[in-house]
């Protein structure tokens, strides 16, 4: 048994309350979601927090909304939650995908989405996931409710602009018509953290070409989206030698390092493999998506 | 993970239709582990118990220069600290390992390697004794790492042992087997030679339970009692005996439920000797369990053998000779657990399944900055090294000479008519029928068909790989008059007893950590004396109840100790006839035995049954001279000669090209274990060997960075497999008797480790060959397969 350093602990029972309890217990203090991340660091004293606030009792945290323009997912809402959900499997694909091969059944049961981009790490999934769907992140602090971009939100390994004495309260996905997305990682074992990962969100125009397209890469030090590979694509119609093109470029942008799950030249192969078989798989789900709209409609 | 079922299963039904003896009955013991009931070291809770914390080193290499335990024994409920100047007090500070060399308990020179034991807390709980590790200064002198083992015996290397008095270098043995000149003769006629370097390397068993003890010292009766994770009771009680003065009539080890040991738990640890340092230090009994880093950095260790290996053959596909030199790798202190004569275990049999004409085998044992160990993991003593280097080089022959890897072995396994089989290298293999088996295997697999299809993938650029490996065991450790650790015979023991109401106990000297005992033991007796199994009591793990024996490891328990079990119950069947001729008034010639009963020959009807016997020799019959009223009896088993079970397994994998990831998609277990006692638990034992078997050749390592560091110290880095990364398994067998094992049962609890790593990575090597690829080593990570895709392919350390 792994024994962590002494800690206090208290539950908060409203989005209030935990701000509160915060701000009460001051900068050592530490929100504890599914703890899946927190606990595992706390065992191996790499993280010491003086005081831990439960937020497991925040209901008003865990749903999946789906509105017009957009899908709202609570910041406590569970990976397993997510991965069984038909809105978003029917709206986003990219995220049931990525949600197959995060973890594995008991640390979905407990993790959440809020504190997966909280945790911020480099080879987390779900990071790359709302790049591409260019989400929102709602982040609730004792001066009130920010919105923040991806970018805005992600500050490098380890770091967020979410504050010790704020919450992330939500999360959102724009939706856009004729689109598809995908994810696809390679791990060493199921369960394991991304050697590589890739995921891409295209959309499309009526007349068939590439609207708008996301291509990000997980677990090869980069923050943010792959303009350069993206550009290739936007505006034209998807094809063979466009994705290869893109996959090129990814690979060129990403600066991965040498390490346990793999050598450099390999991550980088993989940089260009993955974001290849993503764009193939997010461009045919977006186009049998248009179809069965059509044939509804 | 589903399972198919080669046979049909035994009605779960009434007891009507139970078998008395061999057959498929659900295991005793899992009752009490399903309802989670079952009682393993850490649940000991005895009053007034202490906590102790092991401080390990952060680095390698150092000189101490300085311990200071002020800030911790001021730290609240910390009772007392002990560092290895204490124990060299008590002259307790080194330890005698199991390979003839020594071990420190605690540092008092110099750290050998990362995560060795610096000193010990004992605190009123766990989380006080874990805290005070905090508060311990110690002052390394940092030095440079031998962590290359092929550096080792560089003439600059840092000497690692040098509180030894004149070391002057990191060599810890040679050691030959076979005939060296015979088999360069063999070599420089042959047509066909290849040569590869097959590296196993380092892995760890990763029991589920960690190690740990509990000492209770009772000092008015200078009584030990040690609860502690041993697959060996009585031998570790003879050598806490021998190291610690206290005599042995007054120590008793008991090992409860032990949750997997695959030799994990057969050395003695410097936690358990600090535990009963600890206890009678403080007058107190003290637990200490070590968590899972502490597990998989300074317990033993399996495997780290860089061969050099080279086989000869005619060009018509007749295998003639192999050779090999090996680098083995031992750590900082040569602790590896296995018969004390052979330094590099049982691996002289990488002679295989083959009929050969010459063998030769050569073995440099070195010290490195890492932990000790060597000989774990279910490896049978360095079989599965032997069979990795035997079915690889098998394969890369028939790669050479274009010739399918069944037909090459089948041209070459030892026929039946050759058996008992007398090897190259010493070995008398007791028998087999490896075709049947090879031919079994092949059709269950469709052997043909999945050739046929991966011909048509490869013409699609698909990679299939389609993987053999013949194996061939020598378990049963041994016959006294070849082997013995440190001195003593590796027999075993059992007692008998049968209770005036027919129900019985059985004591043995081998320890289940998983296995089945209390199970396929009692059936063992039900079925030579037909008393129900569930009547039957299975007593193991406490030196104070069971005789004496070497304990569960290299697949041994059947083997010896299930020869004891049906001997004794033999012994006990023959003093019933006596009983039951006194009570039938006949005479014991006159008495015919059907399972559970003797019966007057010609009157079937006229008999008494084990339980009537049982009373009658607890109560007031007459009985004949020379039998004393009980049912009981005991035996010490030596056996003759080791078994040798073995097996043919077939795998086929797919790789994605894109990204060298590999699925495992069949696998295919034909083993031959002699007489099945007990299927089910045999299947058991062979669906988790092959589950092994995935985790080694796909991703189990155990690595180190330049300075030492540990780099699979957590399961985020040292990867086990799970149901999803394993298929099917599809198993099937045959049955070749022991001729000289009373029931004729071989050994089947390590099969499938040792055998199935070489087929999988077989089948790697095979689905990569159309990309000109001839050999890669295991791990088969996806970051390796795609250099192996290369043309880069690099052994793992
Ligand atoms: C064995 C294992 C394998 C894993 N494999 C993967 C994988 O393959 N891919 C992957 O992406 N992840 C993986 N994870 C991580 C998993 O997804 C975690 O669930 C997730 O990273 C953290 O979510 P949590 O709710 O458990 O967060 P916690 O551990 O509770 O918290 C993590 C951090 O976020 C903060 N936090 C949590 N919620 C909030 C909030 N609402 N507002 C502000 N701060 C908050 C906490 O203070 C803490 O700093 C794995 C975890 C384990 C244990």
């Amino acid at each position: 048994m792994q024994i962590p350093a002494q800690f206090d602990y208290v539950r908060a029972s409203t989005i209030e309350d935990a701000l509160a309890l915060l701000d009460r217990h001051g900068a050592e203090s530490r929100v504890v979601a599914g703890g899946h991340s927190l606990l595992p660091m706390m065992k191996l004293r790499l993280a010491r927090p003086e005081c831990l606030v439960d937020i497991n009792d925040l209901y008003e945290l865990d749903f999946i909304l789906p509105e017009a323009t957009q899908l709202r997912i609570g910041a406590l809402t569970r990976h397993s939650a997510l991965l069984e959900s038909t809105d978003v499997a029917r709206l986003f694909p990219i995220v049931i995908d990525a949600e197959r091969v995060i973890a594995d059944p008991i640390v979905r049961n407990r993790g959440t989405i809020g504190g997966s981009l909280c945790q911020a790490d480099p080879a987390e999934d779900l990071a790359t996931v709302c790049d591409v769907l260019h989400a929102q992140a709602v982040v609730r602090g004792p001066g009130g409710e920010r919105i923040l971009t991806m970018d805005e939100f992600h500050k490098g390994p380890y770091e967020t602009a979410v504050a010790q004495n704020e919450l992330l309260v939500e999360i959102r996905f724009p939706i856009r018509p004729r689109s598809g997305s995908a994810y696809e990682k390679v791990e060493r074992r199921v369960g394991d953290w991304a050697v590589v990962a890739a995921g891409a969100a295209v959309s499309f125009t009526v007349d068939g070409s590439v609207d708008d397209v996301a291509i990000g890469l997980t677990a090869v030090g980069l923050d943010g989206t792959i303009s350069e590979a993206e550009a290739v694509l936007r505006g034209r119609r998807p094809s063979e030698v466009l994705f290869a093109e893109a996959g090129r470029l990814a690979a060129e942008a990403s600066l991965p390092v040498d390490d346990q799950r793999g050598p450099v030249d390999y991550k980088r192969h993989l940089a260009d493999e993955l974001t290849r078989r993503v764009l193939r798989r997010a461009c045919a789900r977006a186009l049998e998506t248009q179809t069965t709209t059509m044939q509804e409609g | 993970m589903t399972i198919t079922e080669t046979h049909a299963p035994n009605p779960a039904a009434g007891d009507a239709d139970r078998p008395i003896g061999y057959g498929r009955i659900q295991r005793k013991e899992d009752p009490r582990f399903v309802r989670g009931k079952g009682h393993y070291v850490d649940d000991i809770v005895l009053p007034g118990m202490l906590h102790g914390a092991i401080l390990r080193s952060p680095v390698a290499h150092a000189r101490l220069v300085s311990i200071d335990t002020t800030r911790a024994l001021a730290h609240p409920g910390v009772v007392a600290v002990i560092t290895g100047k204490d124990l060299l007090g008590l002259k307790l500070a080194w330890a005698p390992t199991l390979s003839a060399d020594v071990q420190a308990v605690l540092v008092t020179d110099k750290v050998r390697f990362q995560g060795q034991e610096v000193a010990f807390v004992i605190a009123e709980d766990r989380y006080a004794a874990r805290d005070a590790l905090e508060l311990i200064d110690v002052d390394y002198d940092v030095l440079t790492p031998v962590v290359d083992a092929r550096h080792a015996l560089d003439p600059g290397a840092p000497v690692i042992r040098d509180e030894i008095e004149g070391r002057t270098d990191n060599h810890i043995f040679d050691w030959e087997a076979g005939n060296a000149a015979e088999t360069d003769a063999v070599f420089a006629s042959a047509d066909v030679i290849v040569k590869q370097e097959i590296v196993y390397p380092r892995s760890h068993p990763a029991p589920m339970e960690t190690c740990g003890a509990v000492a209770d010292f009772e000092p008015i009766e200078g009584a030990l009692t040690l609860y502690e994770t041993s697959q060996a009771p009585h031998a570790h009680r003879t050598l806490f005996a021998i190291v610690s003065g206290i005599p042995e009539h007054k120590i008793r080890i008991v090992s409860p439920d032990i949750g997997g040991g695959f030799g994990n738990k057969v050395g003695i640890y410097p936690g358990y000797i600090l535990a009963v340092v600890g206890s009678i230090v403080t007058g107190r009994p003290v637990k200490w369990v070590e968590d899972r880093s502490e597990n998989l950095m300074s317990t033993s260790f399996a495997r780290d053998y860089i061969m050099q290996g080279e086989i000869a053959a005619t060009k018509d596909g007749k295998i003639l000779a192999v050779r090999t030199n090996v680098l083995a790798d031992h750590g900082a202190f040569n602790a590896t657990a296995q018969p004390t004569k052979y330094p590099a275990g049982f691996f002289h049999i990488f002679t295989g399944s083959y009929d050969l004409q010459a063998a030769h085998c050569k073995v440099t044992g070195v010290y490195t900055n890492k932990a000790p160990g060597g000989v774990a993991y279910a490896c049978s003593f360095r079989v599965t090294e032997a069979v990795l280097l035997v079915e690889r080089m098998v394969d890369m022959l028939a790669q050479k000479l274009e010739m399918d890897p069944a037909e090459l072995r089948l041209k070459n396994l030892i026929k039946p008519e050759q058996f008992p089989y007398k090897n190259k290298t010493g070995w008398e293999y007791d028998s087999g029928n490896y075709e049947r088996a090879m031919r079994l295997s092949m059709e269950i697999a469709g052997y043909d068909d999945l050739r046929r299809e991966q011909k048509e993938k490869r013409a699609r650029g698909e990679l299939m790989g389609i993987g053999i490996s013949f194996f061939t065991e020598t378990v049963g450790a041994g016959p006294r008059k070849h082997m013995d650790i440190v001195g003593l015979g590796m027999a075993d023991g059992a007692e008998l007893r049968i209770h005036p109401t027919g129900k019985a106990v059985v004591r043995i000297s081998v320890q289940s950590q998983g296995q089945g005992h209390e199970t396929t033991f009692a059936q063992i007796v039900a079925e030579e004396i037909g008393i129900p199994p569930e009547d039957i009591d299975v007593v193991h793990g406490d030196t104070d109840q069971t005789p004496f024996g070497l304990g569960t490891y290299g697949s041994r328990s059947t083997p010896v100790s299930g020869a004891a079990v049906a001997l004794v119950a033999r012994k006990v069947r023959e003093k019933a006839k006596f009983i039951a001729a006194a009570m039938l008034e006949t005479r014991p010639e006159d008495l015919e035995w059907e399972k559970g009963r003797w019966f007057v020959k010609g009157d079937p009807s006229v008999g008494k049954t084990m339980a009537e016997i049982a009373m009658g020799a607890h109560g007031t019959v007459a009985l004949p001279e020379g039998i004393d009223g009980n049912l009981d009896a005991e035996v010490t088993y030596d056996p003759p000669n080791l078994t040798f079970p073995f097996g043919a397994y077939i795998c086929v994998v797919d790789v994605d090209p894109g990204t060298g990831h590999v699925k495992v998609r069949r696998f295919i277990a034909v083993d031959d274990c002699g007489t099945r006692i007990n299927p089910m638990i045999i299947e058991g034992q062979v669906h988790g060997g092959l589950t092994d078997g995935v985790g080694m050749a796909l991703m189990q390592f155990i690595g180190f960075d330049e300075a030492g560091n540990n780099l699979g110290g957590s399961f985020m880095d040292y990867l086990i497999p799970t149901s999803m990364e394993v298929p099917n398994w599809e198993t099937g067998f045959t049955v070749t008797p022991s001729p000289h094992h009373p029931i004729g049962a071989k050994g089947v609890g390590e099969s499938a480790t040792v055998g199935s790593p070489p087929a999988i990575l077989n089948a790697v090597v095979d689905a990569l060959s159309p990309l000109g690829v001839t050999h890669m080593d295991i791990p088969c990570t996806p970051a390796r397969v795609w250099a192996a895709m290369q043309g880069r392919a690099t052994p793992p350390i």
